[in-house]
């Protein structure tokens, strides 16, 4: 095929894709900017775009709760996740102790169980212990990720160990190694396991579900399915409020793209 | 000399299992432990009150072997995965190596990022917006039906529209995951494969067949199994696709997690509900089982 012909072809399909991956996007923000007269006449513009939606939702429901619970859980979770898996994955990497083989294989082993499997005894526990409708009741089944262990055990297992020699004979303590030594060299791996640990819980839906009762508990996808049920047929709405669910996480998305998609590629194609 | 040794790999062991013991309690209290409470559960008619739970052996799996509904979260669970894998696959390959096909980075980069995006957005907004888009009378993907000339469709109230169209919607989601894998993928494949078979005379048709189909083998098992089991716990978009009628219409979309859900926390029938997760984590092993064959056979060139 003729060359220029060829790209021609190749820019248009993915311009077309794009637009495709984008549409719903710019369909939402638009909706969102409509007075719910307007909704109904199927303009493709606001005619007269107003942010009366988002006022109502940021002052007229518990949003800036719900988005407030998110935050919490999801930036402890990923501070537990980045502590612990990197700790494990360095112990793993590069100590040597009985056992260590069976641990590795037995934390990989819990990836094969599908959460549906563990939600019904972590139900069970919670209402046992109380910890039905706490932060600590939705947060505490992600406090570590066996897919992180093997994702920064990967990392650690690439530094030299002379480094790591070096901080022991300058009289650092094991963990001090681990902190001050191999913690801070692993920062690229750090921040996509980070970013997906924040987005995971961030838009977690079926566990908190399950273990909220109450409104205020709610975190944001929650919040913004139980909303879009209550407010029925409410479109310009339920489109505020999801783009107020969406936007902030492609603002990260975009300036975080590059880990994040390397993050992907690390684990799909190297693993 | 040699007690110095034993003693340094002695505190080394040490370290390691003081470092280990909150993560190991975790891992085996929150997810081990936990997965053969689900098998000992499903043996039981469970009650929140002790003296009210009545040991029922293997019953319902027995149950489960009559029952209609589970049956078609099965079946659905089955087409879902037979029309959204394949589609993911294709769709993905074909992306990615239309994105290989530009040479300028920046350019190529923005486009990745483009199709990645709503990977990241959480699903259940996802789903609202496109149940504000199909919807039929005031959707704008029906309107844009009718500047086509073709005709309006309530495509998620239809029963036989609706399955394939929570597909669509997923596919929509998740290809910017596959679109990744396989260009890093291809861009895994020397160049040189590629040089050496055109100085051999072979065209471009034959380069995709003989070079990066086989080469992409093990990104395409990973995506394959990575997909099967997404769709396997489809659950967040089935129930926000159609709120107020989760699974339907006439359980046309329903899946099996999302049945699991309903029996647990909506009749609180946790005993057999946890009988089916058993089920469920049975398929998920044997399709892990198969894919780790898969992906230790050779590739042959």
């Amino acid at each position: 095929m003729n060359k220029r012909l060829s790209s021609f072809f190749v820019y248009t399909l993915l311009t077309l894709g794009a637009l495709a991956m984008v549409f719903p996007f710019v369909w939402m923000i638009l909706t969102s900017l409509k007075s719910f007269q307007e909704l109904f006449e199927l303009r493709w513009l606001p005619r007269e775009p107003t942010l009366e939606n988002y006022r109502e939702v940021l002052f007229g429901t518990q949003f800036p709760r719900w988005f407030l619970n998110s935050l919490v859980v999801a930036s402890l979770t990923t501070v537990s996740v980045l502590f612990f898996d990197s700790l494990v994955g360095y112990t793993l990497a590069k100590l040597r102790f009985p056992g260590k083989n069976l641990i590795f294989v037995t934390i990989l082993a819990t990836l094969m169980v599908p959460t549906e499997m563990l939600i019904i005894p972590w139900y069970v526990m919670s209402v046992d212990y109380g910890w039905v409708n706490t932060f600590w009741g939705i947060l505490f089944p992600g406090l570590l990720s066996a897919f992180g262990v093997f994702l920064m055990r990967q990392f650690f297992e690439s530094l030299p160990s002379d480094l790591l020699d070096a901080g022991r004979i300058d009289g650092l303590s094991e963990f001090g190694v681990f902190w001050r030594v191999a913690f801070p060299l692993v920062r690229p791996a750090l921040a996509a396991l980070g970013i997906f640990t924040f987005l995971g819980n961030w838009n977690a839906f079926l566990w908190p579900l399950v273990i909220i009762q109450t409104p205020e508990m709610r975190t944001l996808p929650v919040g913004v399915a139980l909303f879009s049920g209550e407010a029925g047929t409410a479109w310009h709405l339920i489109m505020a409020a999801s783009s107020l669910a969406v936007i902030p996480v492609l603002i990260v998305f975009f300036i975080f793209q590059r880990q994040i998609i390397e993050g992907v590629v690390l684990t799909g194609v190297k693993g | 000399m040699k007690r110095f040794q034993l003693s340094l790999a002695a505190r080394e062991a040490l370290w390691a299992y003081t470092f280990l013991l909150i993560p190991l309690a975790f891992f085996l209290f929150i997810r081990i432990w936990p997965a053969f409470q689900a098998l000992w559960l499903s043996l039981y008619d469970w009650n929140a009150d002790p003296s009210k739970r009545v040991f029922v052996g293997l019953e319902h799996y027995a149950q489960m072997a009559q029952d209609p509904l589970l049956a078609r979260s099965l079946r659905n669970t089955l087409l879902y995965t037979l029309i959204g894998v394949p589609a993911q696959l294709v769709l993905g390959l074909g992306i990615a190596l239309l994105l290989n096909a530009v040479t300028r980075e920046r350019l190529r980069d923005v486009f990745r990022a483009i199709y990645f995006a709503p990977y990241v957005t959480p699903a259940v907004a996802v789903a609202w917006v496109f149940s504000w888009m199909l919807s039929a009378n005031f959707g704008v993907v029906n309107e844009l039906l009718r500047l086509l000339g073709l005709p309006a469709q309530d495509f998620l109230r239809n029963p036989s529209l609706a399955l394939p169209t929570v597909t669509a919607v997923v596919v929509w989601q998740n290809l910017g995951f596959q679109v990744v894998l396989f260009l890093a993928g291809l861009q895994n494949i020397p160049r040189d494969y590629y040089e050496a078979a055109r100085i051999d005379g072979a065209d471009d048709w034959r380069l995709f067949r003989h070079i990066t189909l086989p080469l992409l083998n093990p990104v395409m098992v990973f995506s394959a199994v990575i997909g099967t089991i997404g769709f396997l716990q489809l659950f967040t978009q089935v129930v926000n696709l159609s709120f107020t009628d989760q699974g339907g219409p006439l359980h046309s979309t329903l899946t099996v997690a999302l049945y699991i859900y309903q029996q647990a926390f909506g009749r609180f029938d946790l005993g057999y509900a946890a009988a089916i997760t058993v089920l469920l984590f049975g398929i998920i092993l044997l399709i892990t089982l198969v894919q780790l064959r898969l992906l230790s056979r050779r590739v042959e060139y």
